[in-house]
């Protein structure tokens, strides 16, 4: 069992070595869920994609809970980035990217006409799989986002710490604000990129990935994080590492990939979800159950 | 046969005393490359010392200090040539930095390389670059009868054809170092709600400027030396008063060279090949900056 565990999830480079089992994962018994996630912030409603001729995801239909973290885990190819992309519009910057079907924010569908990407991205945050600081200091890093989206800020110097604590980043930076973000380590540098998200006061926080470049020990600090977050937002993250997904979501969206018969392309899909806690100890579709089994991924 | 004896009988088979690196065919060929390198780097070499000899006697005060005299060969100065292409510089950097920039922004970052006619600009870009200088004069020529000035020689004219020579240049090495941004910092910045713009103006260009200030210095280091559009622009070889504003006839360093060179008196040939030497200081000077700049704000990402 722990053997095809391993194989299953060694593409990602954030595999927690000591996590055994699924048996062994701590799964929070205290937070009770409803099935499904009443008054979703997000909704995405037979979502398709395509990269010119190229079909990338099919009919992905999820919704996701206020104040909850959403894993979205599948194989490589499976389309869960390109969902995630589609919710703050990141896929706008990709030549020959079309989004067909609603994704809904608060019921207003982000694709509809008129809708500004711009103020779309103000509302709802994204943290990249790469650490991405900007090449200026740690405190222009986090007032970058006030400052070009206008916001109504009495003090900057509260709003950085503010920002910096939210990500629990205060205590190892408050001495080198004016110093350059390239400066600190990798897990650092990836909580700087959450308090810069954090700082424009989104509403949802995107996460494609945000460990998969960090030590274990790094990552460790991301995932406390992301759980403390989740009193103030909602969280939507894309994880390769299952385990992740099941030590910090409460609920999880399993994708895999369906090669077209015709071309052998390979489009995305939704195949199964639910609150994580069920996708993990009891899944109703077998390739669900193969792919947290490490039989098949 | 035992692992040792394989060992032994390698050992021999590979110290043969001689090596093939060494053959007479490797040898023949490594002398051609030395011969190449030492022919190419030799008559360069030579003919700046030949003429570092000839100006040697006119190193003084008065090369740089004094203009150019026909009654007082030996004393002839180069003051005006050196003014003329300093004030040509500036404006040629003041028309064309703007200018290419600004293009090239518009093609890294807000062209849809997809479209017809961006593809067409691209592709003529290379092509700009390569145009003769001279087209250039002739096009300043007409840029001038364009727009109503009839006066010749002056610093307006010349700082057009000059910086419409080095606008491909500067063009093509803005791209560059726009292009070495990596596209993680653009998609960061629009992710927390900036717009386009505010990102290529707080982020990109911010990290483009060494690659920019290096294009343009090279640039302009190519158009100090130029004399052909600026003889198509009627600047005269001998100005005997400085610079004074857009309108004010000039000359050139190298203007003034070439009408010095085909003069028959030893000594103008000499002061000539002096200034020879000083605007090649100019260049040289300008490289070493933009090494200087290149080496010292370059990133790694």
């Amino acid at each position: 069992m722990k053997e095809t565990f391993d194989m299953a999830s060694a593409t990602s480079s954030d595999t927690f070595p000591q996590m055994g089992s699924l048996s062994e994962v701590h799964i929070d018994a205290e937070r009770r869920l409803p099935e499904s996630p009443v008054n979703p912030v997000m909704e995405a409603r037979d979502l398709n994609v395509f990269y010119g001729d190229f079909h990338a995801v099919h009919d992905v239909n999820l919704s996701y809970g206020r104040h909850e973290i959403t894993a979205m885990i599948g194989p490589s190819g499976c389309g869960k980035s390109t969902v995630l992309r589609c919710l703050n519009r990141m896929n706008d910057l990709v030549t020959g990217a079309r989004v067909e079907g609603e994704v809904l924010y608060h019921g207003q569908d982000i694709y509809q006409k008129g809708v500004d990407p711009i103020a779309v991205r103000t509302h709802i945050g994204m943290v990249f799989q790469k650490p991405n600081p900007f090449p200026k200091s740690i405190y222009d890093n986090i007032a970058y986002g006030p400052r070009v989206t206008g916001m109504k800020v009495d003090n900057m110097d509260d709003l950085v710490e503010e920002a910096l604590r939210g990500a629990a980043l205060w205590d190892e930076v408050k001495d080198k604000l004016k110093q350059s973000a390239y400066g600190l380590s990798g897990g650092q540098q990836q909580r700087l990129c959450i308090a810069r998200t954090i700082a424009t006061k989104p509403d949802v926080i995107l996460m494609d990935e945000p460990c998969s470049a960090l030590d274990p020990i790094a990552t460790a600090r991301v995932e406390d994080l992301m759980l403390e977050l989740r009193n103030q937002y909602t969280i939507i993250v894309v994880t390769h590492n299952m385990q992740q997904a099941a030590r910090v979501s409460d609920r999880t969206a399993f994708f895999t990939a369906r090669p077209d018969e015709t071309t052998g392309n390979r489009t995305g899909l939704l195949v199964e979800f639910d609150l994580t806690s069920t996708i993990f100890s009891n899944p109703h579709d077998k390739r669900t159950e193969d792919y947290i089994s490490g039989r098949f991924g | 046969m035992s692992v040792a004896t394989t060992t032994a009988r390698d050992t021999v088979r590979i110290a043969t005393g001689k090596s093939r690196e060494r053959s007479t065919g490797s040898l023949v060929f490594l002398g051609l490359l030395w011969f190449s390198l030492f022919f190419g780097v030799m008559v360069l070499v030579v003919l700046i010392a030949d003429t570092a000899i000839a100006g040697a006697g006119r190193f003084d005060p008065a090369l740089v200090t004094r203009y150019d005299s026909t009654l007082f060969p030996e004393r002839t100065g180069f003051r005006a040539g050196i003014l003329g292409s300093l004030w040509l510089m500036l404006f040629t950097a003041l028309m064309a930095v703007p200018l290419g920039i600004a293009a090239a922004v518009y093609l890294e970052e807000f062209a849809d390389s997809r479209r017809w006619y961006n593809r067409i600009i691209e592709v003529n870009l290379q092509n700009l670059a390569a145009v003769p200088s001279i087209v250039y004069g002739l096009l300043a020529v007409a840029v001038m009868a364009l727009i109503g000035i009839e006066r010749k020689g002056i610093v307006l004219g010349g700082a057009i054809a000059l910086a419409l020579l080095i606008l491909p240049v500067i063009i093509i090495t803005t791209r560059e170092a726009v292009r070495a941004v990596p596209e993680e910092i653009r998609q960061g910045s629009l992710a927390l709600g900036a717009t386009t713009w505010q990102t290529t103006w707080r982020q990109v260009l911010p990290s483009a400027v060494p690659g920019i200030a290096t294009g343009t210095i090279l640039g302009l280091s190519r158009a100090i030396g130029e004399a052909a559009p600026l003889l198509m622009l009627g600047l005269a070889s001998s100005v005997r008063f400085d610079p004074e504003g857009l309108m004010s006839p000039i000359t050139a360093l190298p203007i003034q060279i070439y009408g010095l060179s085909s003069n028959s008196q030893e000594a103008f040939q000499d002061a000539a090949s002096a200034a020879i030497i000083v605007l090649l200081v100019m260049i040289l000077g300008m490289n070493a900056l933009a090494i200087f700049i290149r080496n010292k704000f370059q990133r790694s990402w």
